[in-house]
């Protein structure tokens, strides 16, 4: 039964991901063919040697560090992006308040409709969001809510953590020390989190792996 | 900004929504009739597709804060396009300060031209190509090679399993505690934020315990968003007491 199920998804993914592939090139391409504004090449290329100087390692170790742990939901959830912040952390609450087996066939299937319930949610705020930009603007930029949404990321994982480092908390001390110094003490830390997210996940599957060996878990 | 406002690039952007939620509700519906066929019931499923959807509410309203920034540059059709598919603010303005800082010179909040504006779009487009690429072409190829890796032990497949999303989460517990510089120009580390997460934390469990008691079992698919909710709306309490 996995089998027919991952074998249509694993198709059917391809050729909508490759679609997405085309649409999203098509903006570009459509904007310069019809205004007759195509991007000078000297300052093209300036511009996107030092951006994806950085960002294409980035964005491609972020599909071997994420797509394990969503399975093939990574077929919608690298359309729909914000993996770290929404996709994942959907799937993990899914996967945990069924009590489900992280891997299993179970997993892909629960995940799959925590991220396509989550992406539909995203897509459809962002569409109202972009219609009512100019009411909404002042309400979204009020001193009032702003410690709110500057905080996401802390009510999230503090919340999120606590399943895991509860679960397996000999093997959570080795990591979650290194980040907190790393994080302290190395100046400008703020802005590499998303290369920090595969560092920490290396060194805590390595972490595991000794630990499993030597029987301390 | 003026070359982006034209009925067609609506047109083009729409199309492209469109195909991003047909995606994800046909995802959604074949996801739904194998979760049948592997005995999850209807209730289940629903409440999987309640809490998801509710938990995304917070973090996509955050996202509309990055869209006011963006949409000064390229107007929010594209602005919102960009950041509700492949990417985030955090990638989408440095691409966009690299092209028109970087490579014209210019400021990125002043008088940008077209040719800036149609330049900084290409590079956002390109830069974060590979997920695009590699996922098709090789994603069945990682998951066959991880499903053997998992297959061979299976006390191993779970601390594997347990051990990336750990990996993950250290990660962003650790940055909670990087320092911050604010618009005065002064750099600290938010005790605010490492209060917020302890809060989160103590939240969580508290809504655990408490779904264990009969009448409060709905509460443990809902723990999640509910303690990311509260936590948040508390930050602005303690941002009232003067935490920074």
């Amino acid at each position: 039964m996995k089998n027919k199920y991952m074998e249509t998804i694993h198709k059917e993914g391809k050729i909508w991901m490759l679609g997405a592939l085309f649409l999203f090139l098509s903006l570009p391409i459509i904007i310069s063919i019809v205004t007759g504004v195509w991007p000078p090449l000297n300052y093209f290329l300036v511009g996107f040697f030092a951006t994806a100087a950085i960002f294409w390692p980035v964005t491609t170790i972020e599909v071997f560090t994420f797509s394990p742990m969503i399975g093939s939901a990574s077929y919608l959830a690298f359309v729909t992006g914000n993996l770290s912040s929404m996709k994942v952390p959907a799937a993990i609450n899914a996967q945990n308040a069924l009590g489900i087996e992280k891997g299993s066939e179970d997993a892909e299937v629960i995940s799959m409709i925590a991220v396509a319930s989550s992406s539909i949610t995203t897509t459809l705020i962002i569409i109202i969001g972009i219609l009512l930009l100019d009411p909404l603007t002042p309400i979204l930029e009020s001193t009032a809510l702003s410690p709110a949404f500057d905080n996401i990321l802390p009510a999230l994982f503090g919340a999120l953590g606590v399943a895991f480092i509860s679960k397996r908390w000999k093997l959570s001390i080795i990591p979650l020390v290194f980040m907190l110094i790393f994080f302290a003490f190395v100046p400008g830390s703020g802005g590499l989190v998303g290369i920090m997210v595969p560092v920490g996940v290396i060194l805590t599957v390595s972490c595991a792996y000794i630990f499993h060996k030597k029987g301390w878990i | 900004m003026e070359i982006f406002e034209q009925w067609w690039i609506y047109l083009l952007i729409g199309v492209i929504f469109l195909y991003v939620l047909a995606q994800s509700i046909v995802a959604l519906y074949k996801a739904v009739r194998q979760a049948k066929k592997l005995g999850y019931t209807p209730k289940q499923i629903k409440t999987v597709i309640t809490s998801s959807s509710i938990f995304s509410i917070a973090p996509s309203v955050a996202i509309l804060i990055s869209l006011i920034i963006l949409s000064k540059v390229f107007g929010p059709w594209i602005a919102g396009l960009r950041l509700g598919t492949l990417g985030a603010v955090t990638y989408e303005l440095p691409a966009a300060i690299n092209v028109i800082e970087g490579a014209f010179g210019a400021d990125i909040n002043g008088i940008l031209s077209s040719e800036m504006i149609v330049t900084a779009l290409w590079v956002m487009t390109l830069g974060c190509l590979p997920p695009l690429l590699i996922v098709p072409l090789f994603y069945k190829k990682i998951s066959k090679k991880f499903d053997s890796i998992k297959e061979k032990n299976t006390d191993w497949k779970d601390i594997l399993m347990d051990s990336l999303f750990l990996g993950m989460i250290s990660a962003f517990i650790g940055y909670v505690v990087a320092p911050i510089t604010n618009d005065a120009g002064e750099t600290y580390v938010s005790i605010l934020a490492i209060v917020v997460l302890l809060s989160a934390a103590i939240l969580i469990v508290i809504l655990g315990l408490l779904s264990n008691k009969k009448g409060f079992k709905w509460l443990k698919n809902y723990a999640l968003p509910l303690s990311m909710v509260l936590a948040m709306a508390l930050a602005i309490l303690y941002f009232g007491w003067g935490l920074r």
